[in-house]
């Protein structure tokens, strides 16, 4: 286990959990503010990416692509919030799983009959391909670290919104109490309507930023919304700042597990022993993680109702 | 009182055809395809107890299915090929696990039980994903089902069937009985008003922490059938799709009604062969049903032959 190794691994480790912070914030929301939880939203990570995939071989330019794909994310998540979400607020948390659970079979089937099952490979855009020199034998590619300026990028204007703007202090409020919101007067049938598309977006942007690393394909956002729940869990849900920093975690303990857990195991067991032990153990790696912070603290590490 | 025993009559008709069919000179593959339904069957009726009794919503229940499926695979792959052996472990396995995860996602409530339980569902799977010598992701074939008393009873598929319906009945049975008993009532209790509850004295998080784990015991049960029913076990067992269509089961069939989670099972796994059939792009059309099932229908089956249901 070399330092440069483990500089490398921690920067992907940073990436990977700030794309699962972009699919998670917008999720966290949409559990906080509506009480709702939407099994679909893994689904919009997906389209995001294939928008993109496809967007980028038509017009041949990944950041077009890019431009084009968020508005229709966008219009996609406001399409299914009107559709199938919106009935579905007053019902129980079973109809919402049920109903959302219909939604990824039905949006994974079409992207397969639509694109076929194949992985779709986006090339990485020209002016970010190729690797930076950043201490003496480490390099990186230009590419991932743009993510991982993309992913504090959006951290921070998304900081901006919520702490500073009126619709961030309704979001705020209603994930606290949804229901005295409404008493003083705001429409929340809006709000939930923005919180749900302006997430969907969110997710979009993570799915369309991974294309040239990750290959596309369908059923690709099952994963990362159960990542996803898992960040929202530890970070406690409905709290932006919560998903941020379970996500970093998260993103960092998975990678680092996977790449040095066998090594590790190799200083107190024998060799072979370890290289069975070490990919079972960092898969788990995780989710003993969420069961240790749930352990101490039930509610995550920020709850954002003091009631829940 | 009249809807108990309609129940009953009806569940008892249902069980009483399953047992009659091998007689009916059917073609072999009728017979595994029902036996491998009846296996799912249980841990719907499993998941009624929870879900459905205690209005918890879990969504990680294929991994206790996985979890009794690899047990009894991995005795069988080390030679230990006696039956009761692999059910023990199978459901010992299952209701380890479920009381080391429950304890931790029964202290939380609503969405947060829902993620939970299928975080540590998918955990299970990757783990199956992990285990390189038994198989990895390719899953792990067994050359032969297990003995019972030193005899191959079970390779006969007759008899594989008539098992697979004992311990269907069996989990009725029993689903019945705890949900009659004094911790049942408190475990329905509970799901619609835990304070109360909890003020005459029960401990809400320990009456739901015990259903879960009889709920995953008896999955446990079931994926020690489907292993030796299918003699091959692999992580697709425990996917998470497969917890959802469990729950899928329950609520069609109607939460609540025992006979309901049976006849469910039933009717969901038909429909995806008969869909299949039909298109290879069959998950649309089942999506579309789930989603227009839920918005425009109430209390499932069971609902539609019974008004009065909730």
């Amino acid at each position: 286990m070399s330092l440069t190794l483990f500089a490398v691994q921690t920067l992907n480790g940073l990436q990977f959990g700030l794309m699962l912070f972009l699919v998670a914030a917008g999720l966290t929301l949409v559990f906080g503010v509506m009480d709702f939880i939407n099994l679909a939203h893994g689904v919009q990570y997906m389209l995001g990416a294939y928008l993109t995939a496809v967007l980028a071989k038509v017009t041949g330019g990944f950041f077009t692509a890019l431009l084009l794909a968020m508005p229709l994310t966008l219009l996609l998540g406001l399409v299914l919030e009107r559709l199938v979400f919106r009935p579905l607020y007053a019902r129980g948390h079973l109809d919402q799983v049920l109903a959302t659970f219909g939604v990824i079979l039905i949006v994974n089937e079409a992207v397969k009959l639509a694109f076929g099952a194949a992985p779709i490979s986006v090339p990485v855009p020209e002016i970010l391909s190729g690797s930076v020199r950043l201490m003496d034998g480490l390099l990186f590619p230009v590419y991932r670290l743009a993510i991982i300026g993309a992913g504090l990028g959006t951290a921070l204007l998304l900081w901006l919104v919520i702490d500073g703007t009126r619709f961030g202090m309704l979001v705020r409020a209603g994930a606290t109490n949804a229901p005295m919101v409404s008493a003083l007067g705001v429409d929340v049938r809006r709000l939930f309507t923005a919180v749900t598309a302006f997430g969907a977006m969110l997710a979009g942007f993570a799915g369309a930023m991974v294309t040239p690393i990750l290959s596309v394909e369908p059923g690709m956002g099952d994963g990362v919304l159960i990542l996803a729940f898992v960040v929202i869990v530890v970070g406690g849900v409905g709290s932006i700042r919560g998903a941020f920093i379970a996500a970093l975690i998260v993103g960092l303990v998975d990678t680092l597990g996977r790449s040095f857990a066998t090594d590790l195991l190799k200083l107190v067991m024998s060799a072979s022993t370890a290289n069975h032990v070490g990919p079972a153990l960092s898969s788990m790696a995780i989710y003993l993680l969420m069961a240790g912070v749930l352990a101490f603290r039930p509610a995550g590490l920020f709850p954002s109702r003091s009631a829940g | 009182m009249t809807r108990t025993r309609r129940d009953l009559l009806v569940l008892g008709l249902m069980l009483g055809l399953l047992a009659a069919l091998p007689f009916l000179g059917l073609p072999n593959w009728v017979l595994t395809y029902t036996a491998r339904i009846m296996a799912f069957a249980i841990c719907a009726v499993a998941l009624d107890l929870v879900l459905g009794y205690g209005g918890m919503v879990s969504l990680g229940h294929a991994a206790f299915l996985g979890i009794g499926s690899y047990a009894a695979g991995i005795l069988l792959a080390e030679n230990v090929n006696d039956f009761f052996i692999g059910l023990v472990a199978g459901a010992g396995a299952a209701g380890l696990y479920a009381l080391v995860t429950g304890a931790v996602a029964v202290r939380t409530k609503g969405v947060a039980f829902i993620m939970i339980t299928l975080a540590f569902g998918q955990m299970a799977f990757f783990v199956a994903n992990a285990l390189s010598e038994y198989g990895g992701s390719d899953g792990l074939t067994l050359w032969s089902r297990a003995e019972i008393g030193g005899t191959r009873a079970l390779a006969r598929d007759t008899n594989l069937y008539f098992v697979i319906l004992f311990f269907l009945a069996l989990s009725i049975l029993i689903v019945r009985l705890v949900t009659a008993s004094p911790f049942g009532i408190a475990l329905r209790a509970a799901r619609s008003n835990p304070e109360r509850v909890t003020a005459l004295g029960y401990d809400v998080e320990r009456v739901r922490l015990w259903a879960y784990v009889l709920a995953a015991v008896l999955c446990g049960v079931a994926g020690v059938l489907i292993a030796n029913l299918s003699s091959f076990v692999s992580p697709a067992l425990m996917a998470w799709q497969r917890s959802g269509e469990f729950i899928i089961m329950v609520i069609l069939g109607g939460a609540g009604t025992v006979w309901g989670a049976l006849a469910g099972a039933f009717a969901v796994l038909i429909l995806e062969e008969a869909l299949s059939l039909a298109t290879p792009h069959w998950k649309i059309l089942f999506g579309l049903f789930l989603i227009l099932a839920v918005l425009f229908t109430r209390g499932g089956i069971a609902g539609l032959f019974d008004r009065s249901a909730k």
